[in-house]
């Protein structure tokens, strides 16, 4: 190493030439540019990575929110009904029969005629009457169910408007030049301009939304038909999987032996939870309701074709969950006299519970959305009345969904973006219950 | 049935050690080769009278592997037996034989008897639930369980059944803490969890729950290698007040812990069993070359 140094300088320091430390230095400190900027460059990608991602969830977001937010309101017209005892009650008798298959259509047909009372022939009466929407008769019919007292009497009652009105109103559809807006002609929207002009009309808080089934008319469909649905069948898919697939999860981890048959059982566990779920649809179709006569469309039958399909994902998270327990807690039990099944029952069980229910989670969510099994077995029906028992004809809300998208009528634009907004707030209620009943089985050892 | 020694060996007494004074030594290569050729003779004499338990020839086999080789010896009872021997000699593998721990392990088999009470504990009428409830154990890393303090004591009892109510598993908690040296401790805060204990009080912890069945025997597999020299004092302190109670067999690395503890020792090497004999005889007058080396520090 040549090593030439200079004698001092007179301030002191050494003005040497070059030695290999030096050499070394000056290359690394050549080099740190082009790590820096490599460093820099990789932390862009990751950013962009990130961003990108959560680009695309916050794009659905909003995409949903904004075609969605204004089903949580719906147009009413108020209208000035006289309830004339000649239509509702003629026999006079107040009997419930006879006022539920009174002709409350005309009492609609007189409260608009009376309202708009230059309008003549019967095609514009047809177009004046179709402003409202054809549950009025019966919204007017429950009223008078609630309180007969009120035959007789005038009273001023909000009922909905057609989903044409609706549509307009909430600016969904452009006005033409000749005045008409979509399927509603010129005069129609002169008509709706006069009631929101007098304040007959206006946006109030949409109750059929929550606690309708599902209609033909846009603005008589509701949600609520579908969630009641997607609940019970989730009810049986959790009441089912879960035990069955802890339970085999133990057996399985803790009392089988290690052999050539539980290798295999492993391997086809792990593949079937792989396995489309439509596959589970035409086998729940092929057994449960075919071979074993179970009721089409029911909740029981959806939830246990969800069943077989969520086994897989509960005994691979609990095995794994089961796994994770220290075998020296076990030890510590064995070695107190404690049989296997304490052991497990008392030790493992409680340990391995936070795992087991995000397995659980991970699978009912999974469960909540899936469509394609159910279609399978009959779900796909249209179904007005909310279930009330598991062998009810129903449908789930990713059902729903997936009808009310293929509606022809534009007010269900709204509704499908409202149901799948309904839909995610079921999922991340059934989140928040999942963590919260984790960390409060989360223990410390 | 004895293993005496019969050779005409000499004292093969070892160096100074630790200001033991020691003869000059002589060696004598017959003994060792006792155990290359086969023959497995044990030196000492491992029977005592009124044993609480005896092994007989028992050997263990992990698949293959010969881990224990007919190892012969007794536990009396109201003793501490201590077990040393270089690591992986099969000492806690011999223990965990006197409990049937082994029996969680697939590949393990154990032939042999090992007699508790005149019947063997290998028998396949042999309830290994009431075994273990009479011999319990105390493992290397103080392991309690994810529970309150009350209930990690509790847990033997209520699983055998030993309380009618919880008046009485107040009492059987109280005395167990007690004996462990724990109560002034935590009796004022029995419900806070176990392992919010520090590493020498969770030892003492699971020693507490061991003794809570009443056990006749306690092992215990290197109980002080995880805790420091203080908690370490405290255990052995409980050992020498537990041995009044129970017998007591301990696996240990430390010669100086065996010294002080025990009043038996065995050694083990390579599975076999070397010698056996009165603590001070084994550690100031060892008559197998073996376990000279040991006792010296030569390996191990």
């Amino acid at each position: 190493m040549s090593n030439e140094q200079l004698p001092p300088s007179s301030d002191g320091r050494e003005t040497a030439s070059p030695t290999q430390a030096q050499i070394a230095q000056e290359r690394v400190r050549a080099s740190l540019k082009r790590r820096y900027r490599a460093e820099r460059r990789f932390r862009v990608y990751g950013i962009a990575a990130v961003v990108t991602g959560i680009g695309f969830v916050a794009l659905l977001f909003v995409v949903l929110l904004a075609q969605g937010y204004s089903v949580f309101r719906q147009s009413y017209v108020q209208l000035e009904l006289s309830y004339d005892p000649e239509v509702i009650d003629p026999l006079g008798t107040r009997a419930a029969e006879d006022l539920a298959i009174a002709d409350y259509a005309a009492l609609v047909r007189d409260a608009l005629q009376a309202r708009f009372p230059d309008v003549e022939g019967r095609q514009a009466l047809r177009e004046l009457y179709a402003l409202v929407s054809s549950d009025a008769p019966f919204q007017i019919g429950d009223r008078i169910r609630e309180s007969p007292s009120l035959i007789g009497s005038t009273e001023a009652l909000w009922v909905l408007a057609s989903d044409d009105v609706d549509v307009l109103l909430k600016g969904k559809i452009e006005q033409a030049a000749d005045g008409s807006a979509g399927p509603l002609s010129a005069v129609q929207v002169g008509w709706v301009e006069d009631l929101l002009a007098s304040d007959e009309l206006e946006l109030q808080f949409n109750r059929a939304f929550f606690t309708q089934g599902d209609s033909r008319e846009p603005e008589q469909a509701g949600v609520w038909g579908a969630a009641v649905g997607s609940f019970l069948t989730l009810i049986v898919t959790l009441g089912l999987s879960f035990p069955i697939g802890v339970a085999a999860a133990i057996y399985l981890e803790e009392f089988a032996a290690r052999n050539r048959w539980t290798d295999l059982i492993e391997v086809n566990i792990n593949n079937l939870a792989a396995v489309p779920s439509i596959v589970f649809g035409l086998l729940g179709l092929a057994v449960f309701i075919n071979a074993f006569g179970m009721p089409r469309s029911a909740p029981l039958v959806g939830g246990l074709v969800l069943t077989l399909m969520t086994l897989p994902t509960i005994i691979i998270a609990s095995r794994a969950a089961i796994k994770a327990v220290p075998p020296s807690i076990r030890e510590a039990a064995l070695g107190m006299g404690a049989s296997k099944v304490q052991v497990v029952a008392h030790h493992v069980l409680p340990l391995a519970m936070p795992g087991m229910l995000t397995g659980t989670i991970i699978g009912m969510a999974r469960a909540l959305g899936e469509t394609a099994p159910l279609l399978m077995i009959g779900m796909v029906a249209f179904i007005v009345d909310i279930p009330s028992s598991f062998t009810d004809p129903a449908t789930v809300l990713p059902v729903q969904i997936y009808l009310w998208a293929d509606s022809p009528e534009r007010a269900f634009v709204e509704r499908t973006s409202g149901a799948i907004i309904v839909l995610l707030a079921f999922l991340v209620v059934m989140n928040a219950a999942a963590v919260i009943l984790r960390n409060k089985f989360e223990r410390r050892w | 049935m004895h293993n005496a020694s019969t050779e005409e060996a000499p004292v093969v007494p070892a160096a100074s050690k630790a200001g033991i004074d020691r003869k000059p030594s002589s060696r004598q290569p017959a003994l060792a080769s006792q155990f290359e050729h086969g023959e497995r003779h044990t030196v000492g004499d491992p029977s005592v009278d009124d044993p609480i338990m005896s092994a007989r020839e028992v050997n263990v086999y992990y698949g293959d592997k010969h881990a224990i080789r007919n190892v012969t010896l007794d536990i009396a009872r109201h003793q501490v037996i201590a077990m040393i021997g270089p690591s992986g000699c099969g000492k806690s593998t011999f223990l965990r034989c006197l409990n049937r721990m082994n029996d969680t392990i697939e590949s393990a088999k154990v032939t042999g008897t090992i007699i508790l009470d005149g019947r063997d504990i290998y028998d396949k009428r042999q309830d290994v639930v009431q075994l273990r409830a009479r011999v319990g154990m105390v493992f290397q890393k103080p392991n309690p369980f994810p529970k309150s303090i009350y209930d990690n004591v509790a847990y033997g009892p209520r699983i055998h059944g030993l309380a009618a109510d919880r008046v009485e598993l107040d009492e059987i908690v109280q005395t167990s803490l007690q004996k462990a040296g724990l109560w002034e401790e935590v009796k004022d805060r029995l419900t806070n969890p176990g392992t919010s204990l520090s590493g020498g009080q969770q030892q003492r912890l699971c020693i507490a729950r061991t003794i809570a069945v009443n056990p006749e025997v306690i092992l215990m597999d290197e109980p002080c290698s995880a805790l420091d020299p203080i908690a370490t004092a405290k255990i052995e302190d409980l050992i020498d007040e537990l041995r009044e109670s129970y017998a007591i067999c301990i696996v240990t690395h430390s010669m100086q812990q065996a010294a002080r503890v025990s009043q038996r020792t065995a050694y083990f090497h390579l599975g076999d069993l070397i010698e056996i004999g009165d603590t001070d005889m084994i550690f100031t007058n060892p008559r197998h070359k073996l376990t000279e080396d040991y006792i010296t520090g030569r390996f191990g």
